[in-house]
């Protein structure tokens, strides 16, 4: 609450209203933080599809996961798991980080 | 109870739970029309954008596509899937935030433009009408084939109940009835699937049977198995696929973000109560849609194990019923092109195009075709793969429930994304072209009465597709998802992510993205498709994935122009520095 105040106080001020920083301290530090997650959490969406099932499928391929060859499984299966996990950390974590910087709804 | 009995059974119930729904959750204003009231359970929503996603396409013809491309489809599998994460990460929420009703509300604010929106809403109806005809054909199809009706009555009928729910209950009645689809149409893809597996290696678990042991006593694994008796019939192996790396990459990617780009998907996560319950919903909607798109690869490898053990080197007249029902429905044929009775399954096509069959029958009774045979393929069967689904339950002599489930799980998948796609329709004439662009002095009732009027006529429009499809329906699919990612994706994206992002940047984007992309796909796909060949491509890349490069070109223009021009106005850096925070839906909401 007192959060809020401070920014509603904040925006009033001139220094706050001036384009070059409108943003609060908490919220730039709060999306910094997002952003920093959502690279690395995309960057093994890549891998797992792109560089697994496609790019280095061939590769894969030589190893065995059951009957399956490893690049196919990826590509037919494993992506989409991987998907799911990666959304579901991706709730687990901005809960936390939204309530670091007391931003969360 | 006989089978036919049990299908209208079965479709019947499913349609008298529909209209229970759409009548007790009929929309009294524009907000419970548009968003459902914004206060959907983001576990319900989920399922919701499930029913909404997995189309006729995804039911009936996914399956069918994997089992005679093997490899290859697996484009379709993390392309239809991968753009959750997207969603979930890239967008949702900060939609959510924003809180208004339609995907051009948000471009046309953020790029404070209405000509922004107008592109906009432009992209959206082309995008939406394409993919409904296909489901209005859809819902054709399984009606001919299993209710005995003439796909014109199928049509009529599966507009009459899309009308029921669609125009009374807007996005609340439509969001209730996709749950019951949901369920339906899950349950009727995954118990032939466990019958299937079951069946062939032993283990029910589609994803397990898969990668196990076929269970004749060979030891071989399914996959194996497949691979061996395809190369015997001078196919592929069925691991290996047949389009090249760069253009496997481009449509994934296209169809990626082509699905984080579709308005009906969006719009889905409008409906829920908080930004971080867009988050939540999109993980929900993944598994629910992972169910099904997991399952796929499995349903395709043992329908081909199946269907070339039940056909080949067997003769016409002791053929499965199946084999003749469908033949009888336009969909299968038999040229006996060596005299000898018996059907050989072969790589190649059987003959030239598609079969124009006449009135005569062959020495064997089968129904003869006009079409010239290839003489270079030994190959004596036509199939057409969407049948492969439909078909499975009774090429795996599973029980007469089993096909009447798959019946009115097929009809849930059409009329589900069909409705949802209606809905996007109606909004944006009602809401983005009326209230916010040409009659903003348009009263809460009247906008109702709009999206209402707006929803029938684009439900006879695409009833009319669903009956007379035009010869390119199924060419231009590839428009949909090109579009959307190369149009409205990199709009929305850059609206939340670049503070710098301005109205002409935007504009100009977005107009290069979708005549760069609509142009090719119109030069291969319509304007001269004998040209549409590897050789011909740019880098490549086929029409389907050329979405990719009209991304790339979108996001270069929009940020070359912005850079020289003005920077956006100080309200609409503020309007980004909120909907970048969470905190504050609940407000929105009430806008």
């Amino acid at each position: 609450m007192a959060q809020e105040t401070g920014e509603a106080a904040n925006q009033d001020s001139p220094a706050a209203q001036a384009p070059q920083d409108e943003t609060n301290a908490a919220e730039g530090a709060y999306w910094r933080e997002n952003v920093r997650l959502l690279v690395s959490l995309m960057a093994i969406w890549f891998v797992s599809s792109f560089g697994a099932g496609i790019l280095f499928r061939d590769f894969l391929d030589q190893f065995m996961i059951g009957g399956y060859p490893l690049g196919f499984w990826f590509a037919q299966q494993g992506s989409i798991y991987i998907f799911i996990a990666l959304i579901f950390y991706y709730v687990f974590k901005m809960k936390k980080i939204e309530r670091k910087y007391d931003l969360d709804d | 109870m006989d089978t036919q009995t049990l299908i209208y059974l079965f479709v019947g119930a499913s349609f008298a739970l529909y209209i229970g729904i759409a009548i007790w959750s009929r929309a009294g204003s524009t907000k419970e029309f548009y968003v459902a009231g914004g206060g959907v359970n983001p576990v319900l929503n989920g399922m919701a954008t499930a029913a909404d996603w997995m189309s006729a396409a995804s039911f009936i013809s996914m399956a069918g596509i994997i089992a005679f491309s093997g490899y290859d489809a697996s484009v379709y599998l993390m392309g239809w899937t991968g753009g959750y994460v997207m969603l979930a990460l890239l967008l949702a929420p900060y939609l959510r935030k924003f809180g208004q009703f339609t995907v051009p509300d948000f471009i046309g604010t953020r790029y404070y433009s209405k000509a922004a929106r107008v592109v906009a809403v432009i992209c959206l109806i082309f995008i939406s009408f394409t993919y409904i005809a296909g489901q209005m054909r859809g819902v054709g199809i399984v009606f001919s084939r299993f209710l005995d009706v003439p796909i014109t009555m199928g049509v009529i009928i599966g507009m009459a109940i899309v009308f029921v729910y669609a125009v009374l209950g807007g996005m609340k009645g439509i969001t209730y009835t996709q749950v019951a689809q949901f369920c339906v149409l899950i349950f009727a893809y995954m118990v032939p699937a466990f019958f299937l597996s079951f069946m062939i290696t032993g283990n029910p678990v589609p994803q397990l049977g898969l990668g196990s042991q076929v269970n004749d006593g060979s030891g071989l694994y399914v996959l194996e198995k497949l691979n061996l008796v395809l190369l015997d019939l001078g196919f592929g192996q069925y691991t290996d696929g047949s389009k090249s790396m760069v253009d496997v990459f481009c449509i994934t990617l296209a169809l990626m973000v082509g699905t984080a780009g579709l308005p009906h998907v969006i719009v889905r996560f409008f409906t829920v109560p908080k930004a971080s319950d867009a988050r939540l919903s999109a993980g929900w909607a993944l598994i629910f849609i992972a169910l099904l798109y997991t399952t796929a690869p499995a349903v395709g490898a043992f329908a081909r194990i199946n269907f070339v053990d039940s056909v080949n080197e067997t003769s016409y007249a002791k053929a499965p019923g199946w084999f003749k029902n469908w033949e009888a429905n336009d969909l299968i044929a038999f040229i006996d092109k060596n005299g000898d009775g018996i059907m050989q399954y072969r790589a190649g096509d059987p003959f030239a195009g598609a079969p124009q069959f006449t009135a005569g029958e062959g020495p064997s009774g089968e129904r003869m075709v006009a079409n010239a045979p290839v003489a270079d393929s030994a190959n004596e069967v036509y199939v057409d793969r969407d049948i492969m689904v439909l078909a499975n339950p009774e090429i795996g002599n599973l029980p007469g429930w089993v096909i009447a489930l798959v019946a009115a799980g097929g009809l849930a998948a059409a009329l589900s994304t069909a409705a949802g796609l209606l809905l996007v329709i109606s909004a944006s004439v009602s809401h983005d072209l009326l209230k916010s662009t040409f009659r903003p002095q348009i009263s809460e009732k009247g906008e109702l009465l709009a999206a209402r009027l707006a929803a029938s006529a684009a439900i006879v429009v695409a009833g009319y597709l669903g009956i007379y499809p035009p010869g390119w329906v199924a060419q231009v699919v590839a428009f949909a998802f090109g579009l959307a990612a190369a149009s409205l994706f990199p709009a929305i994206f850059m609206g939340i992510f670049s503070k710098r992002m301005n109205r002409e940047g935007a504009i100009a984007g977005m107009v290069t993205g979708l005549a760069f992309t609509f142009g090719y796909i119109f030069y291969f796909k319509l304007g001269n498709p004998a040209a549409n060949v590897a050789e011909n491509w740019l880098f490549g890349i086929s029409p389907e994935g050329i979405g990719v490069i009209g991304m790339l070109l979108n996001f270069g223009v929009a940020i070359a122009v912005s850079s020289v021009t003005k920077s956006p106005p100080v309200e609409i850096r503020k309007l980004v520095d909120s909907i970048r925070v969470p905190r504050g839906a609940g407000m929105a909401r009430d806008h």
